[in-house]
């Protein structure tokens, strides 16, 4: 198995209002194919190492490598780059574009990384939308679907450039337990058949629990 | 389609009501802009068309001097002079030469000699203090174009009739004279003439058709009592008349007499014009600006309202190059639309103008359609257009995915 995420004595301090150490020296390995749960408190630092993660926050200090590579320095274009093609995103919110249809949501990312033609990506995209069960919404305005069939377009969304990383942030956080179930499911399923990894922030105590691994932090660090 | 101008498209079709108020605001801005500079072309033109009604573009002529010091002024010898105009004779000497030397430079349309006499207009009792231009009767028409201004008769009369006169309406009125009357003339040197009325003119410029006449140069250079060879000026028209300055200083030294341009012979009118040109420069560019101002409050509102899909983008991994492509896309679409729009409007504007009819000796509105005016209008309005769209998408760019998140 390889890895496809590391962080290395991962330090970072917020300086507003007071001077105040956030993460405190965080190093681990998350390995392609697992489903890693993040969990503390609020105010543990879990998001903040999630932000970071992503590589939309660079205010810190330690290295960062996500498939193999030191990201850490690089600039926002090329970071940019690297979201784009590795790292998929599903928030608590589904941040979907309200005046596209669904489908094209999904296309966005596939169509700024140009790997595919457009009829492919347009294929491709049904097909991420047949798999969370929305192929007969598909030509709906995203503003015009129910809240779970939003959050599972976003997912879809996520998954249209087949990236190595999944990152969540209450992924279910806002959905009913039938929602999350599917969420959770789809999310396991990706990680065994596809080999893909997941890293989820959640306060969901079963979500976690079912996930392959738990990390819970507490006052900037790894406590488990 | 590029996604970033797929992107800016969605946004401006599924807002059509903030696109079509900000495109509105760059219509009118364009066409207020591109008409009232028409307008100012309009206005310069049929003022100096009026001008050249009377003036010719350079004039030549036999200036006085003042009378300067044989021997210098310096520290062993000390000269006293009292400087004085040296009265001489103001004619030009050889003036077939000199207009055959002018004639040869580039760009000189028209050359002719004038006499310009002093006289009364005598009609029994009433006497009116006047000038009589002396003119070579054609090249006077094709200089002034005199028969474009003819309120009565013929001016091609003159020819025929070396003692016709072409007297200004206000003349006219005054002396109650018709075409076919006699009329009596009494110039500086005291020579009384009769001529015959053949034509009158009004340029309906007071100060010109209240004085001025037209005879035949002969007769006016007997009138003070010349010769053939006496002419007092040299009439010069040039192909475009905002060069008469550059080409009269040439014709200065070329000739040794004075040349003067229109420009430096009405000064004070020149300052008016240029008054004029601030004044609606200034004005026509603060409605573009305000325009611009409109562009920009709209484009800073959609930046505001689409916060949350910029900060995905940016985490879907959409540069700060490809939010900025997508906000100036929309602000460069709404310019676009807005100069068409602006184009029309101020070719309506103008056409409408064009036709109504002011009357005196303006005759219609004078405007017209000027194509760099529509080029300057079109240009300056995109420039102001893509620094409106610029500011908010630049601001766009800075947008910080993770604090949007994090809320």
């Amino acid at each position: 198995m390889k890895t496809i995420l590391k962080t290395e004595n991962i330090n970072k301090f917020f300086h507003d209002p007071v001077e105040f150490q956030v993460l405190k020296n965080i190093s681990f390995e998350v390995q392609q194919g697992e489903f890693l749960s993040m969990v503390g408190k609020s105010g543990s630092g879990k998001s903040t190492l999630l932000y970071i993660l992503s590589t939309m926050d660079t205010d810190f200090k330690g290295q960062l490598f996500i498939d193999q590579e030191n990201v850490t320095g690089y600039d926002q274009d090329k970071l940019a780059r690297i979201r784009n093609e590795k790292i998929g995103f599903v928030f608590q919110f589904h941040y979907l574009l309200a005046e596209f249809t669904c489908l094209k949501n999904v296309m966005i990312p596939a169509l700024k990384l140009g790997k595919y033609s457009e009829k492919e990506i347009e294929e491709r995209a049904y097909e991420k939308l047949k798999i969370l069960g929305l192929a007969d919404q598909a030509l709906k305005l995203a503003s015009k679907l129910s809240g779970g069939q939003q959050q599972r377009v976003a997912i879809a969304r996520a998954l249209i450039n087949d990236p190595l990383l999944i990152m969540g942030d209450e992924p279910t956080g806002n959905l009913d337990s039938k929602n999350s179930n599917i969420v959770f499911d789809t999310f396991q399923e990706l990680t065994r058949n596809y080999h893909q990894t997941i890293i989820a922030v959640t306060h969901d105590e079963d979500f976690a629990k079912r996930s392959d691994r738990i990390i819970e932090m507490k006052d900037g660090e790894i406590i488990v | 389609m590029n996604i970033n101008l797929d992107i800016a498209k969605t946004y401006i079709f599924s807002n059509k009501k903030l696109t079509a108020v900000a495109a509105m605001g760059v219509v009118l801005g364009m066409s207020i802009y591109i008409f009232m500079n028409c307008m100012m072309v309009g206005f310069d033109k049929s003022s100096s068309a009026s001008m050249f009604k009377s003036i010719p573009h350079i004039r030549v002529y036999n200036d006085d001097v003042i009378s300067a010091p044989l021997i210098k002024d310096s520290g062993k010898q000390f000269v006293i002079i009292n400087p004085k105009v040296v009265p001489r004779t103001n004619t030009i000497t050889n003036p077939k030469l000199v207009a055959a030397t002018i004639l040869k430079q580039n760009n000189i349309s028209i050359v002719t000699p004038q006499v310009n006499a002093s006289v009364f207009y005598n009609n029994g009792k009433s006497q009116i203090a006047g000038i009589a231009n002396g003119v070579l009767p054609d090249e006077a028409n094709q200089m002034y174009n005199i028969k474009s201004f003819m309120a009565d008769g013929d001016f091609d009369l003159l020819k025929t009739n070396i003692n016709g006169i072409v007297i200004g309406s206000g003349i006219a009125t005054k002396m109650n004279a018709t075409i076919g009357d006699n009329l009596n003339l009494t110039s500086s040197k005291g020579i009384n003439k009769t001529f015959k009325v053949v034509g009158i003119s009004k340029t309906n410029n007071s100060k010109v058709d209240n004085i001025s006449s037209y005879i035949n140069l002969a007769v006016a250079q007997q009138l003070l009592k010349e010769s053939a060879s006496y002419v007092t000026d040299m009439n010069v028209n040039v192909t475009d008349p905002e060069d008469a300055e550059k080409i009269a200083k040439q014709l200065s030294t070329l000739t040794g007499y004075k040349a003067e341009g229109w420009k430096q012979a009405n000064e004070s009118l020149m300052a008016a014009f240029k008054m004029r040109k601030i004044v609606i420069t200034f004005v026509s560019f603060t409605i573009l600006i305000v325009a611009g101002f409109g562009i920009y409050n709209i484009l800073n509102m959609t930046v505001s309202q689409k916060i949350n899909d910029i900060a995905i983008l940016k985490a879907m991994g959409f540069k700060g190059k490809d939010v900025i492509k997508i906000f100036v896309t929309q602000a460069i679409s709404i310019g676009i639309l807005g100069v068409i729009g602006g184009v029309i409007m101020a070719t309506g504007l103008i056409t409408i103008l064009k036709n109504i009819y002011i009357g005196g000796d303006i005759g219609y509105f004078p405007i017209d359609y000027e194509p760099t005016k529509y080029l300057l209008g079109i240009v300056i309005g995109m420039v102001i257009t893509f620094f409106a769209g610029y500011m908010p998408a630049k601001k766009a760019s800075k947008v910080d995915p993770v604090s949007i998140f994090r809320k």
